[in-house]
C-alpha cells in the first residue's frame, strides 16, 4: 500500500511515532508553500489562494463603491452637469458589472474556498491547482475590464447589456466586447471553484460527518456550487452569441434574419436570476453559522433549513421571466412566473423564522457578527417583501426599471449578502489572521452602516413610485425628485464611511488586534479546532465527527483517525452520504502551471476580442500549458484505507 | 515571470492605447472644426497611375473611429443611399464594395462626391448633410470595401444580411493607384 | 424603516401628486394597480411587523441568564408550533397576493377596448420609439384623418386608447405612470398597451428601458383633455402647416427648405418630407423640445437649433452652424406652426 515495489510494512507511513511539535514540523514541511514571490505564484494551499481571492474581491468592492459614490454625486442635484451622459452610462454599467461579477460571486466563492476544507476536516480543497487557476483567471479578467474602463472602452449598456443596444449596430467599438469577454473570464473562474467545492463537500468530509451532520454553511455552498454549474453555461452561451454577432456578423440577435432580441433576455436571465441566489445562499450559510455560535445552541430546525436551501436553489431556476414582464410575452405564462416568484418567499421566510427561533430558544450574545445578522434580518425581510411586490405582474409593470427596483435589489443584495459577509469576515477574522477585530470599531461600523444604508436606499422606493426611471444620468428639476435624491446621496456617503471604517478596522486589527487563540467565540464547527491562523496542513490528524456541532459534542477532546502519510501530501476521501473512510488521495504540490495556463487563457480571450483567429493561435499555448499541467506524474494512486 | 508580465501588459497597453482614437466619442464637430463643404478640395485631374493630391488628414481620423463609422452606417440607411447603391452591391448607382472607383476612392474624394454630386445621377448633398455627416458616410463607404482597420467597423447592422460581415470583408485596395491606394490607411 | 411615517413625509413633500407618478392615478389601469399596491403594502407590512416582533422578543429575552435544559426543550416545542403557524401564514398571504394580482391583471385585460366592453370606439395610435424620441401616429381608416406628430400624446378623457408599440432601433419602453404600467418596444416585435384616462391634466412619460446615450432625455408629454378640447386639437392637427406670414417667417421658411432641415424633418404641406427626425407640422403647440428635454419657448428653441449637441449630446440632430440672423428667422417660422 505504499510506493510500488516497496514492502508495505517496512515504512511507518503515517508517522505513528510523531506527536506534538515533531509531527507539526514534519507535516508543515510536507504541506508548506515556499516563502517569497515564487511561493506566492505557485501555491496551491486553499488558505493562501482563498485569502488573496477575498482580498481582491474586496478591492473590487471598493472600486465599485467609488463608482456608486460618483453616481450619487451626479444625481444629488437635478440637471447636474458634473458627468457627461457617456461617462455616466459607462460608470453605472461598470458599477453593476464590478459588483455582480467581480465582487459578489467571487467573494462568496472565496470565503467558501478558505473555510470549507477547514469546516469539513480535510487538509486541502479538491483540485487545488484548478483553484489557483481560478484565482488568476478572475484577477486577469477583472484587471482587463477595469483597464478597459479607464481607457474609455468600458461597457456602456448596463450590467446586463440588452441587445440590440449592446449589439454591433448600436454599440460601436470594443466596449461591449470587453464586457462580454469579462463574462467569459469570471464564469470560467466561478465554474472552476464550484467544481472543486462540490467535490470537496461530497467526498472530503471528515469521517462521521454524514450528510445530516454537515454544517449549514457547507450545505449552502454545495447548493450554490451546483447552481453555478447549471446557470453559468446559459450566460456563457448568451455572451458567446453576442461576441460572435459583434465579431463575425452572426445573426443570433438580429430579428430581421431570424434571430430575436428576446433570446438574449431569456438566456441571460436564466443565468441572471440564479446568479442573485448564488450570491445570496452562501450568505444564508454565514448567518446560520453566526447565529448558532452566538445563540450558544444548535440551529433550530436543521432539516427544515437544509430543505429550504435546496428548494431555494431549485426554485431559483424557475423565476427568470419575472425580469421580462414588460416585454409582451403571453399573459398566462407570466402568471406561472408570478406564482413561482411568490413561492420562493416561503423557504426564505422559514429560514428567517428558524434563525430568530434559535436566538429566542438560545442564550444570545450580541457581538459584532450577531449585530450584522440582526441588520440582515431587518433589511433582507424588507427587500424580500418588495420582491414579492414586484413579483406581481400588474405591480411590476409600474415598478419595473424604476428606482423602486433599484431599492429592492440593493436591499436584498446589501442586506441579504453584504451584511452577512461583513459579519462573517468579523467572525472568521480570528481564524484567518490569529487576531480579533476591534469590537468597538465593529459596532460603530455596523451602526453607521445600517443607518447609512437605509438612508440611501429607503427613499428610492418613493422615487421609483414617483416615476423616476433607472439608469438616467440626470433628471428634470421640476418633477419633485430633488429632495429624495439628495437624501439618498448623503446616505451613500455615510454608508461608504462605514465600510471604510470596517476596512480600517480589519487592517489595524491585522497588525495589532488581540490575539485570539483557536476558538475565541466558542463555536461548534471543526475549523475552530485548529490553531489561528491554521497551519499549512490544517489538521494534524483528521477528526471524527459524531454530531452536527462537533466541538460542542466533543466536550474538550475530539476523536481523530490516523493513517495519512506525513511525508507526502495526502487527503482522506470518504463516502458521499455517510462519510465513511474510503480512499487516500494524493494532493498536488505547488506548481507554476496554473498561472501559466491562466496567462495563456487570458491571451486567448483578449486576443479574440480583436480577431477571431486568436482563438486558433491562442489555443496552442493553452494546450501546451494544460498538457504540462496534467502530465501524469509518479505518485501513488489513491489507495484504499486498510482495516 | 516578471518579463512575461511586462511583455503582456505592454502589449495590452499598446492595444488599449490605440483604442483611444477608435473609441473616442464626440458629436459636436470638435476638434474637427466645422466648415462649409467648400473646404474639401476637388482634385483637378485623376490620371491613372499617378498619386492624387495629398489626402485630407481628417480622413484617417474618421476612418479609425468606431463611433463615426457607426454614425455613417446609420446615415447611409437614413438618407437613402441604399436606394441607388443598395448595401454596397450597387443598383442604379455603382457598387461601393469593390475596388473600382470612378471618381476616386480616397476619403476626401468620396466626401467630394457626396458634397458636389457626380455626373450620371449622384445628387449633391451639400444642402442636405453637414460636413461631419459626409465624412462619417465616407468612412462607412470605405469600410464596405474593407479599407478601414478591422477592429473599427461593426460586423453587421440589424438588417437583412446583404453583405458579408464588415469585419470579415477582405480588403479591396483602390484599383489603379500606385502602391495599392493605401495612403495613410493602417492595414 | 417603518413605511407609514415616511409615506406621510413624502406626502408632505408633495410627493404623492405628480405629473409622472404612479401614486397619482389618472387612468383606470394605474388606479387598479395602486389599489393592488395597497393590498400588497398592508399584507407585507403585517409580515414585517410579525418578524420584527419575534426578533424583538428574542433579543429582549437575551437578558435571561443561563436557561435550564427543560426550558430550552419547551422553547423548541413552542417554536415548532409557531413555525407551522408561520408557514401557514406565509402560504395564505402569498395566495391572497397572487390571486389579487391575477384578478387585477385579468380585470384590466377585460377592460381593454378591443373586447367591446367599452361603448366607445377606441382611439388607435402607433407609437414608434427611436433613439431618442417618439414618433406618434394617430391611425384612422380615412387617410386624410391621420395625424403624425412627435413626442406628444393628446387624449380625451374617458375614451379607451389602444397603442401599438414598435421600435426601429433598440429596446425602448413606453410608460405613463399616471395612466398605466409600461410595455417595452422591442425591434422585431410589436406590443400593445391600453389606456383609459379618467382625469384631465398634463402628464409626463419617460422611456423606461435603457436605450443608449440620451435615455434620460427621452420623455413624452401626455395631455389629457375634455372631449371638446381634444376634438379641437384633432381638427387642427389634421390641417397642413400654416403658411409663413411676414418677412421673418418667410425667411425662416426659405432657410428651412433650402438647407439641411428639410432633409430630416417633415412639415405637411411643404416640400419638407424628411423621415429621419420628428414631424414639425404643428411644432409650436408642442409643450417641449427634444422629447421633453426643454420647454418649447423662443429662447430654448433657438438654443436647440443653434447647438442641439450642447443640449442633448449625441442625439441625431447635428450641429448645423446656422448664421444668427437665420436662426431668428427659423425660430420665428417654427413658432408659427401651431
Amino acid at each position: 500500500m505504499s510506493r510500488r515495489g516497496e514492502d508495505p510494512k517496512a515504512l511507518p507511513r503515517d508517522g505513528r511515532d510523531l506527536t506534538g511539535d515533531a509531527l507539526h514540523e514534519r507535516l508543515s514541511l510536507t504541506w508548506h508553500t515556499s516563502p517569497g514571490f515564487w511561493g506566492w505564484l505557485t501555491t496551491v494551499d486553499h488558505k493562501l489562494v482563498g485569502r488573496r481571492y477575498i482580498f481582491t474581491a474586496l478591492v473590487f468592492l471598493i472600486l465599485g463603491g467609488i463608482l456608486a459614490l460618483i453616481m450619487r454625486v451626479q444625481l444629488a442635484r437635478p440637471e447636474s452637469g458634473l458627468i457627461s451622459a457617456d461617462r455616466y452610462n459607462q460608470i453605472f454599467s461598470m458599477h453593476g458589472t464590478t459588483m455582480m461579477f467581480l465582487f459578489a460571486v467571487p467573494v462568496m466563492e472565496a470565503m467558501a474556498v478558505y473555510i470549507i476544507p477547514l469546516m469539513l476536516g480535510t487538509r486541502n480543497i479538491a483540485f487545488p491547482r484548478l483553484n489557483a487557476f481560478s484565482y488568476w483567471v478572475f484577477l486577469f479578467g477583472g484587471i482587463m475590464i477595469w483597464v478597459a474602463f479607464l481607457f474609455n472602452v468600458g461597457p456602456e449598456a448596463g450590467w446586463f447589456s440588452y441587445v440590440p443596444l449592446a449589439g454591433p449596430e448600436y454599440s460601436p467599438g470594443k466596449r461591449t466586447d470587453f464586457w462580454a469577454q469579462m463574462i467569459t473570464f469570471t464564469e470560467v473562474a466561478a465554474l472552476a471553484t464550484s467544481v472543486e467545492l462540490v467535490a470537496t463537500i461530497m467526498k472530503q468530509r471528515a469521517p462521521g460527518m454524514s450528510l445530516n451532520r454537515v454544517p449549514l454553511f457547507a450545505w449552502g455552498v454545495l447548493v450554490t456550487s451546483l447552481m453555478v454549474i447549471f446557470a453559468m453555461p446559459a450566460v456563457m452561451l448568451s455572451s458567446s452569441f453576442l461576441i460572435a454577432d459583434r465579431l463575425v456578423g452572426t445573426q443570433f440577435y438580429n430579428p430581421t434574419e431570424g434571430g430575436d432580441a428576446l433570446l438574449w433576455q431569456h438566456l441571460f436571465w436564466f443565468f441572471g436570476h440564479p446568479e442573485v441566489y448564488i450570491i445570496f445562499i452562501p450568505a444564508l450559510g454565514f448567518v446560520s453559522q453566526i447565529t448558532e455560535t452566538f445563540s450558544r445552541r444548535p440551529i433550530f430546525g436543521y432539516p427544515v433549513m437544509v430543505l429550504a436551501l435546496v428548494s431555494i436553489g431549485i426554485l431559483a431556476f424557475g423565476l427568470w421571466v419575472h425580469h421580462m414582464f414588460a416585454t409582451g410575452l403571453p399573459r398566462l405564462g407570466y402568471s406561472f412566473y408570478t406564482a413561482a416568484s411568490m413561492m420562493i418567499a416561503l423557504p426564505s421566510g422559514v429560514q428567517i423564522f428558524c434563525w430568530i427561533a434559535t436566538m429566542w430558544a438560545g442564550r444570545p450574545r450580541f457581538t459584532v457578527p450577531m449585530l450584522w445578522v440582526i441588520g440582515f434580518i431587518i433589511t433582507f425581510v424588507i427587500g424580500g417583501l418588495t420582491g414579492v411586490m414586484v413579483a406581481s405582474v400588474p405591480l411590476d409593470l409600474q415598478l419595473h426599471d424604476t428606482y423602486f427596483v433599484v431599492a429592492h435589489f440593493h436591499y436584498v443584495l446589501i442586506g441579504g449578502a453584504v451584511f452577512p459577509l461583513l459579519g462573517a469576515i468579523t467572525f472568521w477574522f480570528p481564524k484567518f489572521t490569529g487576531r480579533m477585530m476591534d469590537e468597538t470599531l465593529g459596532k460603530l461600523s455596523f451602526a453607521i452602516g445600517f443607518i447609512g444604508f437605509h438612508l440611501t436606499f429607503f427613499p428610492m422606493h418613493f422615487t421609483g413610485l414617483m416615476g423616476m426611471p433607472r439608469r438616467v444620468y440626470t433628471y428634470p428639476s421640476d418633477i419633485g425628485w430633488n429632495m429624495l435624491n439628495m437624501i439618498s446621496s448623503i446616505g451613500a456617503f455615510i454608508f461608504a464611511s462605514a465600510l471604510l471604517l470596517f476596512m480600517i478596522n480589519a487592517l489595524v486589527s491585522y497588525r495589532k488586534g488581540l490575539l485570539s487563540g483557536s476558538n475565541p467565540w466558542e463555536a461548534s464547527s471543526l475549523e475552530w479546532a485548529v490553531p489561528s491562523p491554521p497551519p499549512p496542513y490544517n489538521f494534524a490528524h483528521i477528526p471524527v465527527v459524531e454530531g452536527r456541532t462537533p466541538l460542542w459534542d466533543a466536550g474538550g477532546t475530539l476523536s481523530v483517525v490516523s493513517g495519512l502519510r506525513v511525508e507526502d501530501r495526502e487527503l482522506l476521501l470518504t463516502t458521499a452520504i455517510d462519510a465513511e473512510p474510503d480512499v487516500r488521495e494524493p494532493s498536488p504540490l505547488p506548481t507554476i502551471w496554473p498561472l501559466l495556463a491562466a496567462i495563456a487563457v487570458t491571451a486567448l480571450f483578449i486576443g479574440s476580442i480583436f480577431n477571431p483567429w486568436a482563438i486558433v493561435w491562442g489555443a496552442i499555448p493553452l494546450a501546451a500549458t494544460l498538457t504540462v499541467w496534467f502530465w501524469p506524474k509518479g505518485p501513488p494512486e489513491a489507495e484504499p484505507v486498510i482495516e | 515571470m516578471c518579463s512575461r508580465f511586462l511583455a503582456g501588459s505592454t502589449m495590452m497597453a499598446m492595444l488599449l492605447l490605440s483604442a483611444c482614437q477608435r473609441e473616442q466619442r464626440q458629436s459636436s464637430g470638435q476638434p474637427l472644426a466645422e466648415t462649409a463643404p467648400a473646404s474639401v478640395q476637388l482634385p483637378s485631374v485623376l490620371i491613372a497611375g499617378s498619386r492624387p493630391a495629398p489626402t485630407d488628414p481628417r480622413g484617417r481620423l474618421y476612418e479609425g473611429n468606431a463611433y463615426f463609422l457607426n454614425e455613417g452606417q446609420r446615415l447611409f440607411e437614413q438618407f437613402n443611399c441604399t436606394g441607388c447603391h443598395a448595401h454596397g452591391g450597387g443598383d442604379i448607382g455603382p457598387p461601393l464594395m469593390d475596388d473600382e472607383w470612378r471618381y476616386g476612392g480616397q476619403m476626401d474624394q468620396i466626401v467630394a462626391s457626396i458634397a458636389y454630386g457626380r455626373p450620371n445621377g449622384m445628387p449633391s448633398f451639400a444642402d442636405k448633410l453637414t460636413e461631419q455627416q459626409m465624412w462619417q458616410i465616407a468612412a462607412y463607404v470605405r469600410s464596405m470595401s474593407g479599407n478601414v482597420p478591422k477592429d473599427v467597423a461593426s460586423s453587421r447592422a440589424d438588417e437583412l444580411a446583404s453583405t458579408p460581415s464588415l469585419t470579415r470583408t477582405p480588403r479591396q485596395p483602390i484599383r489603379g493607384e500606385a502602391g495599392g491606394g493605401l495612403q495613410g490607411v493602417a492595414p | 424603516m417603518r413605511r407609514p411615517p415616511l409615506l406621510v413625509a413624502a406626502l408632505l413633500l408633495g410627493g404623492c401628486s405628480g405629473e409622472q407618478s404612479a401614486l397619482d392615478p389618472a387612468g383606470v389601469h394605474s388606479g387598479a394597480v395602486l389599489h393592488l399596491f395597497g393590498l400588497f403594502f398592508w399584507i407585507c407590512l403585517l409580515a414585517f411587523a410579525l418578524v420584527i416582533a419575534f426578533l424583538a422578543v428574542a433579543m429582549l429575552q437575551a437578558r435571561r441568564v443561563d436557561a435550564a435544559q427543560s426550558e430550552r426543550t419547551e422553547h423548541d416545542a413552542i417554536a415548532s408550533r409557531l413555525l407551522r403557524g408561520w408557514i401557514v401564514f406565509i402560504i395564505v398571504g402569498l395566495l391572497i397576493l397572487t390571486l389579487g394580482s391575477y384578478f387585477t391583471d385579468r380585470n384590466l385585460a377585460l377592460a381593454a377596448p378591443d373586447t367591446g366592453q367599452s361603448n366607445r370606439v377606441p382611439i388607435r395610435i402607433k407609437l414608434t420609439g427611436q433613439q431618442w424620441w417618439w414618433q406618434v401616429e394617430y391611425e384612422d381608416p380615412n387617410a386624410s384623418q391621420q395625424i403624425r406628430t412627435a413626442n406628444e400624446l393628446h387624449l380625451p378623457v374617458g375614451v379607451p386608447v389602444h397603442i401599438r408599440l414598435e421600435s426601429i432601433d433598440v429596446i425602448h419602453s413606453f410608460w405613463v405612470p399616471n395612466l398605466a404600467g409600461k410595455q417595452d418596444m422591442i425591434p422585431g416585435r410589436h406590443n400593445d398597451i391600453e389606456l383609459l384616462p379618467t382625469r384631465a391634466g398634463h402628464y409626463r412619460s419617460q422611456c423606461a428601458e435603457f436605450c443608449g446615450l440620451q435615455h434620460a432625455h427621452m420623455a413624452l408629454d401626455v395631455v389629457i383633455e375634455p372631449m371638446a378640447d381634444w376634438l379641437k386639437w384633432r381638427a387642427q392637427s389634421i390641417q397642413p402647416a400654416k403658411a409663413p406670414a411676414g418677412a421673418e417667417e418667410k425667411a425662416g421658411y426659405a432657410y428651412f427648405m433650402e438647407h439641411q432641415c428639410s432633409a430630416c424633418h417633415s412639415i405637411t404641406g411643404t416640400p419638407a418630407f424628411g423621415t429621419v427626425g420628428p414631424d414639425l407640422t404643428h411644432f409650436a403647440s408642442r409643450p417641449s423640445i427634444g422629447a421633453g428635454t426643454m420647454p418649447n419657448t423662443r429662447g430654448h428653441l433657438e438654443a436647440w437649433i443653434a447647438n442641439p449637441q450642447g443640449v442633448k449630446e449625441g442625439n441625431h440632430m447635428p450641429y448645423l452652424a446656422v448664421p444668427p440672423d437665420k436662426l431668428h428667422a427659423l425660430g420665428a417660422y417654427l413658432r408659427s406652426l401651431s
